[in-house]
């Protein structure tokens, strides 16, 4: 029981990267039917954000004080959210930009261009990097005796809560994010009232990598980044998407939540009936289950009804 | 008029692919070395496995990432097949490692070659039969099916690099030194492998024709350009959909079994994700929606690959990444498709009778809106 608690937590952990990565994923398909496969490589950048904010002002700052390494890594969360967001709306006005209505050659672009974003990296140092957290996520937090939650994966957890307050913000108590909205449910319909949709557009991709970035930066407090470090979340992310529903925000985030955590309950369940290799059966199962789903609900979880 | 143009189609079609026989079997086997020819026949497996995606994706318009997958599977049946071979009485080397005393059931069917080709082939049209299916049967359409692809091929692959008691994990099966009891990297044998890859191909690529030429491919155009129609029309675009992605499942699996002997390793790492979006690559570079483009595309990017990640190795994924945004960007049809289009403004009388290559753009842009 300890055990599976512990997991569970971990699990919600996972689902928090992944609905950071995966809010991005779900409004730039939902908004542009832009297929993003560079979305992983923004993760990659928010998580090097970090690390050279560590190795370049960590210590000129360390005259202050030690604890003030905290307030680095903050500052490089914040740093990542802004410097992937505008590699993004950069992409968006040179590349994306060209291709909308063109489904799957945005897919084969934006693999080409993450190709080049994480040879860049690797041409910087093709090894694993570490980041050291700030000393106020060592420890854990103990529930009983024997269920400990890791501060560092409370954080994450929390730092999600925030950027999805941050968006929900957006998305119903602003402008710019009602006139989102007013485009992903008819487009013509919003551009006919006056809606600059491409503005529109960029600003939603802009916003989507911006969010990857804080999901890179999350991830240097779960172990070593790499140039390769976004590879292996994009799947899973792209997973949520057709799990949630395109463009909605309340089946992302449940979609998140339940492949983060029935991961860990499938692995546990496998490697207790003494199955070899009981994480990748459990991904399989958790595969079998979504495509099982969609047979009921081929529009995701909780789809956005629209008139288009 | 119009049969006079499409006879003198076929004429020159007729001469195209005498030529390319001529310079494939007879020409480039006495000109080159061993090397040459095994590297040479390991691109016309991949151009077969291309050949099997632009008809799912050129022509009924479902990007497939998980062709590499398919591909890798078929190799690994016919591994199997050369392992056992090597193996002889014994067990596979690799199986000594992990404590193996007996083969596993899985293994025993292939010690037959027949059966571990029919595997080979069957096996991976019935998982792109089972998932395609389900797929096509809940409406899920255009870019989901990629990405549920792409999500399957992730699996596998994590799932074979699990199986190391059973397929020796990431270190894959390597252990072939005969192939139907010849040497396997003997003179002889790199040829025998060669023309026999070249062979296929033709086979395929004769046979693509004719069915895209069919009534059959006029339904994959038709799902391409306006399945809703269709549907009303009365046919059942799930089973139209789903035959053509068993088919190019099928396909790609037969080129596994060709690559694997020519190669003489398979492991995990040759089915994930990037070996999938490899192949496209190739179909988008050489022009998707015509059946030369594929062939055209693998033997090209796969050349300048060899060429350069062996001179430069940090280079390729450079120029890979620039390749992608480049052919998107400024040909979307391919090399090939760009060509038939030059060539058609001009020369009106060598207007091919081939369905419209993929100028899906403006049925898209309806559907985005």
């Amino acid at each position: 029981m300890n055990i599976l608690i512990s997991q569970l937590f971990t699990g919600l952990s996972i689902g928090s990267i992944l609905l950071l990565t995966a809010l991005g994923l779900a409004f730039s398909f939902g908004l542009m039917k832009v297929i993003n496969m560079a979305h992983g490589e923004f993760i990659m950048v928010g998580a090097y954000t970090t690390y050279f904010f560590q190795k370049f002002l960590a210590e000129p700052l360390r005259g202050v004080g030690a604890e003030r390494e905290g307030l680095v890594f903050v500052l490089s969360i914040v740093a990542a959210f802004f410097i992937t967001g505008a590699l993004g709306l950069l992409l968006e006005a040179t590349i994306i930009r060209r291709l909308y209505g063109r489904p799957a050659d945005t897919l084969l672009a934006t693999w080409g261009i993450g190709l080049i974003l994480q040879q860049l990296a690797r041409s910087y140092d093709p090894r694993n990097v570490p980041v050291t957290s700030p000393f106020w996520l060592d420890g854990r937090y103990v529930l009983t005796p024997g269920v400990g939650f890791p501060y560092s994966r409370l954080f994450i957890i929390v730092l999600a809560l925030i950027c999805v307050v941050g968006v929900y913000i957006y998305l119903y108590r602003t402008s710019n994010g009602r006139r989102m909205r007013a485009v992903m449910q008819n487009r013509e319909m919003a551009s006919a009232l006056g809606v600059a949709t491409r503005r529109v557009d960029a600003l939603t991709f802009a916003l989507g990598a911006g969010l990857a970035g804080v999901a890179g930066s999350a991830l240097t407090l779960i172990g070593q980044i790499g140039p390769q470090l976004g590879t292996g979340y994009i799947v899973d992310a792209f997973m949520v998407v057709v799990l949630g529903g395109v463009g909605s925000l309340p089946g992302t985030i449940l979609a998140a939540i339940l492949i983060g955590t029935l991961n860990p309950i499938f692995e546990m369940w496998i490697s207790s009936t003494g199955a070899d290799s009981a994480a990748s059966l459990g991904k399989v199962l958790v595969f079998v289950v979504i495509i099982a789903f969609l047979q009921f609900r081929p529009n995701g979880l909780l789809s956005l009804r629209s008139r288009s | 008029m119009i049969t006079q143009i499409r006879q003198l189609n076929i004429r020159w079609h007729t001469l195209f692919v005498v030529l390319a026989a001529i310079i494939l079997l007879l020409v480039l086997p006495s000109i080159s070395s061993d090397f040459q020819i095994s590297l040479l026949g390991r691109f016309l497996t991949y151009a077969i496995a291309g050949l099997g995606l632009d008809l799912l994706w050129g022509y009924t318009g479902m990007l497939s990432l998980g062709q590499g997958l398919f591909f890798g599977l078929g190799a690994y049946c016919f591994a199997m097949y050369l392992n056992l071979e090597t193996a002889g009485v014994r067990l596979p080397e690799f199986m000594g490692l992990y404590g193996v005393t007996e083969l596993p059931a899985l293994w025993q069917p292939f010690h037959s070659p027949v059966i571990a080709i029919a595997i080979a082939i069957i096996f991976p049209m019935v998982i792109a039969g089972v998932i395609g299916f389900m797929i096509f049967r809940s409406r899920v359409q255009g870019v989901y099916f990629s990405i549920i692809t792409q999500a399957l091929t992730a699996i596998v692959a994590l799932l074979l690099v699990g199986q190391q008691r059973l397929i020796n994990g990431t270190n894959g099966i390597t252990e072939m030194r005969t192939v139907f009891s010849a040497p396997i990297r003997a003179h002889d044998t790199t040829i025998g492998l060669y023309i026999a890859t070249v062979l296929v191909m033709g086979v395929v690529y004769l046979g693509c024709r004719a069915l895209v030429r069919s009534r059959f491919g006029r339904l994959l155009v038709a799902v391409r350009d306006d399945e809703n129609r269709l549907r009303f029309i009365g046919y059942n675009p799930v089973v139209i959909k789903t035959l053509v992605f068993m088919l190019s499942a099928g396909i790609a699996g037969l080129a596994g079994v060709l690559f694997v002997p020519q190669v003489g390793i398979i492991s995990p790492k040759q089915l994930d994700i990037v070996a999938s979006i490899e192949i496209v690559i190739w179909v988008a570079v050489g022009g998707r929606g015509t059946l030369i483009g594929p062939i055209v595309g693998a033997l090209l990017v796969n050349t300048g690959k060899s060429t350069i990640s062996t001179a430069y190795p940090d280079l390729w994924q450079l120029i890979m990444g620039g390749l992608f945004v480049g052919v998107v960007l400024l040909f979307p049809k391919g090399l090939v498709g760009s060509l038939q289009s030059f060539v058609t403004r001009f020369i009106p009388q060598s207007v091919s009778p081939q369905p419209p290559s993929s100028d899906d753009s403006l049925k898209e842009i309806k559907s985005v809106h």
